[in-house]
């Protein structure tokens, strides 16, 4: 992206700006801080963190890529680091190139690692600091410098300072347009006289001026269940699912809802399934452990056929695993968790938009089809702020579709024990009564039940109710989303498959790609239960590869779709192989990694008909190229 | 749907034929259970509910099947989660009256940690656990209330387990209403029961419901025996929780009667924001424009 190495001045149309520093110094704060101010400019900007499972200490860094497109995923590159000790320094050694600034502290005499030939500018962040007010606005000290470097008007990243921190007084205001304006004169007299006045970095190309919004994938579900009436939320704080619970905390009050933090992710999901019971639309989110705790219970919502809404924002696993960590690996648990046969939905949003709109639709269709939804999101997209278009959140735009379900009027004339809860009828989803409609009275029993709800071991009616609960899900077509979108050539040599975050990552792979002359196509799969396999099949059929890229170690998406019988349904049009590209280092795909494995793929012969797979390839942290899997 | 007057506020005229079913009870001839059935049926008369104003949540085991035999919204719930699901229905509509009702096992084995936290939130419900003192449905194993040296299938040389004590740790827990029955009499029963579904606030009821066919010490006779009744001390007042305890540890819990009943405002009550105007279940659909914009300025 960056076209400083052609040595001309060219206009940047993205720069990667970090900050690293101790958890607990405010380094979270500032990256959000430069997140809005470049938002404020016009930017596009997504912003990621690393960090730690401890509340102070141990390295933490935050970035931000600020574009003057759209963007969605991360990128290794830094651009210009702010160190604020030396290990952020080491830790991002492998992201800086000959092009890149290192904004450090001189207090701690930065060394950069032999060869990186990027530029370092010593300035007294903390000294400066501490001139002005206090040593903890060396960060702001740092941002001024950045932002002077980056060519950014320092009144107008003054102007957001002082909105940002006006109700804690004009003192804090004055300190932070003292020390903004204090690191923009520092980087400016470095420049001066060290480097003869002259940038080491290109200028960014302006923003477009237009106002978005910054939002992060908890907080554009917290604003969907919003915008699709629910008014209740249980749930069990869990990283990195709980900030969807702080989004509401202060929202629900002034909408007359409640989040209730319950005792256990049973017990969460366990109120969700009695405020739907009563006709309430209400959710948890959760992550992995939560989810293992909630499976009991989404069985029993899927046989009493009541509507509910799991968020699942999945991380490192199993167990506690890596909390603090991105992975796709509950995919099998989203899709067949709990024991017995029980169908139900798992929406795969891939941006903030997505979030948004998918976490309104599992409400509608939660509704519609009387069963349990789940949405399907991880910690990159969770957690990693975006800017989304306002117009992507109009609430007037957004639909409530509460569902098939029965009128007082209809109750009256069907008269005392007239009505049938759990009616055979054509689609399989019986209109339902909500608690307080006269004669409405049903059981939903998790044990097997008739059609009045009664409790009954009859194997007639079991097979009956069996076909009654799983033909809600037969037309994938019909759900409001498409189940897949395929995006490239009609025959493509390469298609990359992919959901949730990772599908951006793929996205931002195959431009790489194509930019090589590779005929590649990307699959964004937008619905994973019902799994959308003939489409797939479809788009599939004419390709040579089929790239199944996910975070997890067994290849869970992949095995998914042969469980599907992908590989038969392939076999019968040509030549398509599946293969896979895995990562789970803790860390979402880099769009370079994506392109560096579908490389690899290529030049592999097709394996022998009757060998078994391919064996995946891995990508990590530190890995400069994809591996085969027996190869680690 | 229907509007939803206060339960408290109007009475409707029922008999106890209107909350009947039409579902053959699964019960063994003698199960202490059909007496909880009836005394809660005439409970619900005497208040003066309506049965569609009323949703039982039942646990899993003999007792769990209450709710089949009730006229009413019935769920029939997973093993130990009666309390957070007929929680959820609560907040979602707190016109509803909510009734919770399991076994000891579902309450005391699997649902402990819920029953700890329904107790100090007060949610505006009526617990009612149905205690035999043996998992029934499963043919005789020892059950968390059983007492030490308790003999049965799965413990055939003697319990050597504590017992739980319900009743003390609902009044530890911070429970407003704690009360205890005995589904051979009928009459006190039924008076404890309305007593707890009057309460505003959650309303603990153990009763003593034998298992005629597994559990041969804690029977009818047995029951009839060892059982006081608080009324007997015409000076007891229940309104202290310290005294509550003693009595029971006196007594070694086998007292019927209200022994703790307090009145303070309920979990819904004092939420932030929430409105019994405006429950959940029935909010305002489509959000203005203007507070649309207003929450989403948390975002610029």
């Amino acid at each position: 992206m960056r076209q400083t190495e052609r040595g001309e001045e060219h206009l940047l149309h993205e720069v990667n700006w970090k900050i690293g520093g101790v958890q607990g110094e405010g380094i979270d704060s500032t990256g959000d801080i430069m997140a809005l101010v470049c938002n404020g400019l016009g930017y596009h900007i997504y912003s990621n963190r690393v960090f730690s499972s401890r509340i102070k200490g141990g390295h933490t860094s935050a970035k931000v890529r600020i574009a003057t497109r759209p963007v969605a995923a991360p990128v290794q590159e830094t651009h210009v680091l702010v160190a604020l000790d030396q290990e952020s320094i080491d830790k991002s050694a492998a992201e800086l190139n000959a092009g890149s600034c290192v904004i450090a502290d001189s207090g701690f005499k930065p060394c950069l690692p032999s060869g990186s030939g990027a530029t370092v500018i010593a300035l007294a962040l903390t000294a400066l600091a501490r001139e002005i007010q206090a040593p903890i606005l060396k960060n702001t000290v740092a941002l001024g410098a950045s932002a002077e470097l980056l060519g950014f008007p320092l009144e107008e990243v003054q102007a957001y300072t002082a909105t940002r921190f006006g109700r804690k007084g004009g003192k804090v205001v004055e300190g932070n347009a003292k020390a903004l304006a204090a690191g923009a004169g520092a980087l400016r007299q470095y420049l001066d006289e060290h480097l003869g006045g002259r940038s080491p970095l290109p200028p960014l190309a302006p923003g477009d001026g237009r106002q978005r919004l910054v939002i992060s994938g908890n907080h554009a579900v917290a604003m969907g269940a919003v915008a699709a009436g629910c008014r209740l939320m249980a749930t069990y704080p869990i990283t990195p699912a709980y900030e969807v619970m702080d989004a509401l905390v202060p929202i629900f009050p002034q909408v007359g809802g409640a989040v209730v933090q319950m005792e256990d992710e049973l017990a969460s999901l366990a109120f969700c399934i009695g405020a739907g019971f009563a006709g309430a639309r209400s959710f948890t989110a959760t992550s992995g452990p939560g989810l293992s705790l909630m499976q009991e219970n989404l069985g029993l919502a899927a046989i009493t056929e009541t509507p509910l809404v799991i968020v699942d924002v999945q991380r490192g696993g199993p167990s506690s695993g890596l909390p603090t960590k991105h992975e796709q690996s509950d995919l099998l648990a989203m899709l067949h968790g709990t024991h017995g046969d029980a169908p139900r939905i798992v929406l795969a949003p891939g941006d903030v938009a997505e979030a948004f709109h998918d976490t309104v639709l599992a409400f509608n269709l939660a509704d519609r089809l009387h069963t349990p939804v789940i949405v399907a999101s991880d910690l990159s997209l969770g957690l990693w702020k975006q800017t989304l278009e306002e117009a992507d959140v109009d609430i007037e735009r957004v639909e409530i579709d509460r569902g098939p379900s029965v009128s007082d009027a209809e109750l009256a004339a069907l008269g005392p024990g007239g009505f049938s809860r759990y009616a055979w009828v054509p689609g399989g989803v019986s209109p339902r009564s909500l608690p307080g409609q006269k004669y409405g009275q049903f059981q939903a029993a998790g044990v097997e039940h008739n059609p009045k709800g009664n409790v009954t071991e009859d194997s007639a009616n079991r097979v009956r109710m069996m076909r009654k609960r799983a033909m809600k899900f037969a037309d994938v077509e019909d759900l409001g989303v498409p189940g897949l979108v395929y995006e490239g050539p009609d025959e493509p040599e390469l298609v990359l498959v992919a959901y949730g975050s990772t599908s951006r990552s793929v996205l931002e792979g195959a431009e790489i790609l194509r930019a090589e002359g590779v005929t590649v196509g990307t699959v964004r799969l937008r619905v994973l239960a019902p799994f959308p396999i003939a489409s797939l099949a479809d788009i599939l059929g004419p390709a040579r590869v089929a790239l199944f890229v996910e975070n997890n170690f067994g290849a869970q998406l992949a095995g998914l779709v042969r469980f599907h019988g992908l590989e038969g349904r392939l076999a019968a049009r040509g030549r398509c192989e599946i293969r896979s590209l895995l990562k789970f280092d803790g860390f979402q795909f880099y769009s370079a990694e994506v392109a560096a494995g579908a490389r690899e793929t290529l030049k592999r012969p097709p394996t022998q008909p009757g060998f078994g797979p391919a064996e995946p390839f891995v990508m990590a942290a530190g890995l400069t190229q994809p591996v085969l899997m027996s190869a680690i | 749907m229907t509007t939803m007057r206060g339960a408290l506020e109007m009475m409707t005229t029922t008999t106890v034929a209107d909350w009947k079913t039409s579902a053959p009870t699964w019960w063994c001839p003698g199960c202490g259970d059909f007496g909880d059935l009836s005394a809660l049926q005439k409970a619900l008369v005497a208040v003066g509910y309506a049965p569609e104003e009323v949703v039982i949540v039942a646990g899993v085991g003999c007792s769990g099947k209450i709710g089949n035999y009730v006229n009413s919204y019935n769920m029939h719930v997973t093993h130990g989660r009666t309390l957070p699901i007929a929680m959820g229905v609560k907040l979602a509509n707190p016109h509803l009256k909510v009734i919770a009702a399991g076994g000891d096992g579902d309450g005391f084995a699997l649902g402990m940690g819920h029953f700890m936290h329904a107790c100090r939130r007060n949610v505006d419900m009526t617990y009612i656990v149905m205690d035999n003192q043996i998992y029934g449905l499963t043919k005789g194993q020892t059950s968390p209330t059983s007492a030490p040296g308790f003999e049965s299938k799965s413990t055939p040389e003697g319990n050597v387990e504590g017992a739980v004590d319900p009743l003390m740790l609902a009044l530890t827990a911070g429970a407003t209403f704690v009360a205890q029955g005995f589904t051979g009499n009928q009459k006190k029963l039924q008076a404890v029961l309305e007593a707890g579904l009057q309460h505003r606030g959650f309303a603990f009821i153990n009763t003593f419901s034998p298992c005629p066919t597994y559990n041969k010490v804690n029977t009818f006779d047995f029951f009839r025996t060892e059982l006081h009744d608080i009324d007997e001390d015409p000076g007891y007042r229940p309104n202290d929780r310290i005294r509550a305890m003693q009595v029971l540890l006196q007594h070694r819990q086998l007292l019927q009667g209200v022994f703790y009943r307090e009145e303070r405002p309920s979990f819904h009550e004092l939420l932030p924001g929430f409105s019994e105007d405006k429950p959940p279940v029935n909010p305002d659909w489509q959000l203005s424009p203007a507070l649309w914009g207003k929450l989403l300025n948390l975002y610029r």
